[in-house]
């Protein structure tokens, strides 16, 4: 059920029994968080990678392991508010594919300014987010079924377009064209200090996620979300515009697509059609591991982006740690369910204690 | 009902605005303009013989949007133009289902038929099917022990281990020591062959690496972590031209001096193998393959003319460097290279 309480009217003299007033020590609230689980979890796979990878602790490989976390986390914020909003979104994946393209290929062919064709991409890309929602409330089909449907259609339109438009089945190279420099400095543009190399997608990813958690905790949209996902008829009955909130989550996801693709296109500036299949589920697994229910309702900002930090390390540290390649995706899926016990565990010890 | 009115007049505005902003913000460089100015008009293509309209399939195990086929996919259509040939295509990743579609073809009662073997085992049967149905069959790309075997006329194609093995001696050549082979594909026999190859040919010591190909920020800091886990690597060989220009990038964040080659061609890749950030790319002519599959069928019909005497025809490795790749530029840009 929802975390947060509702908007009764405080009594003058407080019913002392009622467990909703009670002062709870800073300790107690830092145990009640989604995250504290995930957090315990990452901080023992970064302690594990410390003693098993030698060049893991580096600076320059701290980096690359943000990066990797970073353009999953990006994505992962949005998708973890579509989850407490009690719905999925299986288009996530090749959206972000979808919306470079898309972009690309309309400066392109219009030989326009590069940011004319960023923009473009922006309405595009929000117009998916908007249909998903729109579809998802006016048909009450599951979202688990009208987001496969975009998938699927996504998937097709990205390769038939982009065959149709370039006569290939990867865009053209839009280097050479004005606009492409400044637009490359606000989505792949890296800050070298040192040895070490952060990406912009960095600032992005902690940027979606300190607004994110802001919408959440603090905003009366946020409220919404929860209640939504809490319960939809419930929240419907005391007065929260259910569709309207869960047509704004799918145009949040839509948005952190759109950053996510405009990254992909200005950092490789040629774009692969085929890409992206298969990335919505890592985005759910983070969102998963860092504490979300897949039944909703309940989880938060930040625990998307423990959970997608420990999916960065994990990937990469097995690199690091130069374990047997042929073993890759077993090792990788053992560590990701032992930080997630070790997520749950924590958090049924927090309850408990409570 | 008033705020729906306004939201649409909102989003006409945009609209408008959109518009009116890409008429002003054109791009002077670049852009489809420049190809159009670039391109001399093309030569419309006609068929250069007069024999009867045969209907030729091919039927591949490409994956969707993959460069590599649909160059082969070009070559072949263009040498159906000139043959005279109507043309059809299909293809599926899944052995079972690549299956179903040549046996779609041996329903449609096709004159040719054109197959890669990269499941050899479940096209077996439907091969077999083909030829009893009088259905010649000439097999491409991958396959080239069944191809024999099965009864197909000639196999046309790269052998991947001996692929591999040009890259193994050309990196020995440039005095390597240490390689990552990039495989972005776990469990792709042609991968592991091509990796294998090149490990058996090569005096340093050869690594693999696995990546997820469907997700080019995951592959580049796949390699950049690699880079940083073991400086003394000297060489990069990543498996497709797309993943070529993600380990130029890791390489240079990862502060490697590390050469980056590549099996494959585009457009981008002729364009670092000119300006050097690429040491040197290994094709298989993925033109040729589908070219010379039709045309050779059409031989097969017209004149019963057969290639290879029973062995593979290779259409590779053939090894492109700095001082092959200008001249390649143009014809990757148009899609047959």
């Amino acid at each position: 059920m929802s975390a947060t309480a509702p908007t009764a009217t405080p009594d003058r003299t407080p019913d002392k029994t009622d467990e909703r007033l009670l002062r709870t020590s800073p300790l107690r609230k830092l145990l009640g968080r989604p995250e504290l689980g995930s957090v315990v979890g990452a901080v023992a796979v970064f302690i594990f990678f410390s003693f098993v990878a030698d060049s893991f602790l580096r600076a320059s490989s701290l980096s690359t392991v943000l990066y990797a976390a970073s353009t999953l986390g990006i994505m992962a914020v949005p998708v973890a508010l579509l989850m407490i909003g009690g719905e999925f979104d299986l288009s996530a994946g090749v959206l972000v594919t979808s919306s470079a393209l898309v972009s690309s290929m309309f400066s392109y062919q219009m030989t326009a300014n590069v940011w004319v064709g960023v923009f473009v991409s922006l309405l595009v890309t929000l117009a998916v987010g908007v249909f998903n929602g729109f579809m998802l409330t006016r048909t009450k089909l599951p979202s688990f079924i009208i987001t496969l449907g975009t998938f699927l259609m996504l998937t097709g339109l990205n390769l038939g377009f982009t065959k149709l438009i370039s006569g290939t089945v990867s865009t053209k190279s839009i280097a050479d064209m004005e606009g492409f420099e400044s637009a490359k400095k606000l989505f792949a543009s890296q800050l070298t200090l040192g040895d070490v190399t952060l990406k912009v997608t960095i600032l992005w990813w902690f940027v979606l996620v300190a607004l994110a958690t802001w919408i959440l905790l603090r905003t009366r949209f946020g409220n919404w979300v929860f209640a939504v996902g809490g319960g939809a008829d419930a929240a419907r009955a005391v007065g929260v515009p259910v569709n309207r909130t869960k047509i704004g989550l799918y145009m949040g996801v839509a948005f952190a697509a759109w950053v996510s693709g405009q990254h992909l296109l200005f950092s490789f500036d040629v774009v692969q059609s085929g890409e992206g299949v298969g990335n919505e589920l890592t985005y759910i697994i983070a969102a998963v591991i860092g504490g979300c229910l897949i039944t909703g309702g309940y989880g938060s900002a930040i625990g998307s982006a423990v959970g997608a930090f420990i999916f960065g390390m994990t990937s990469k540290g097995i690199v690091y740690a130069e374990w047997n390649p042929d073993w890759f995706k077993f090792f990788l899926g053992a560590m990701l369910l032992l930080a997630t016990l070790l997520n749950a565990w924590v958090r049924k010890r927090a309850e408990a204690s409570k | 009902m008033a705020r729906a009115r306004t939201g649409v007049r909102a989003l006409g505005a945009v609209l408008a605005a959109v518009l009116g902003a890409s008429l002003a913000g054109c791009s002077s460089t670049g852009g489809k303009r420049a190809e159009d100015a670039r391109k001399a008009q093309a030569a419309a293509g006609k068929s250069a013989v007069t024999t009867p309209r045969w209907t030729f399939a091919m039927v591949t195990h490409s994956g969707d949007g993959d460069t590599f086929w649909d160059i082969v996919q070009n070559g072949a259509e263009q040498a159906a133009v000139k043959d005279n040939i109507n043309f059809l295509y299909s293809h599926n990743d899944e052995g079972q289902q690549q299956a179903q579609l040549v046996q779609a073809a041996i329903d449609k009662k096709v004159d040719g038929l054109i197959v890669s073997l990269a499941k050899p085992d479940a096209m077996k049967d439907v091969i077999v099917k083909a030829e009893k149905a009088g259905i010649p069959v000439i097999t491409v790309n991958s396959g080239s022990e069944q191809s024999k075997a099965y009864g197909a006329l000639t196999h046309i194609g790269q052998d991947e281990t001996i692929a591999g093995e040009a890259v193994g001696d050309e990196l020995d050549k440039r005095g390597k020591k240490k390689a990552l082979c990039v495989l972005h594909e776990q469990g792709n026999v042609g991968h592991e062959q091509r990796c294998a190859g090149a490990k058996k040919a090569f005096g340093g010591r050869l690594q693999n690496l696995y990546v997820d190909g469907t997700n080019m920020p995951d592959v580049q800091a796949s390699i950049e972590a690699k880079l940083q886990a073991d400086p003394s690597i000297d060489s990069v060989v990543t498996l497709g031209a797309p993943f070529a220009d993600a380990a130029v990038q890791a390489r240079k964040t990862a502060e490697s001096k590390a050469e980056v080659d590549t099996f494959d061609l585009n457009a981008k890749v002729a364009t670092a193998l000119t300006a050097g950030t690429l040491g040197f790319a290994v094709d298989q002519q993925p033109y040729l393959q589908g070219y010379e599959a039709v045309d050779l069928l059409w031989l097969y019909k017209y004149n019963a003319d057969v290639l290879g005497g029973g062995r593979p025809v290779l259409t590779g490795p053939q090894i492109i460097t700095k001082n092959d790749a200008a001249e390649l530029q143009e014809y990757t840009e148009r899609g047959t290279r």
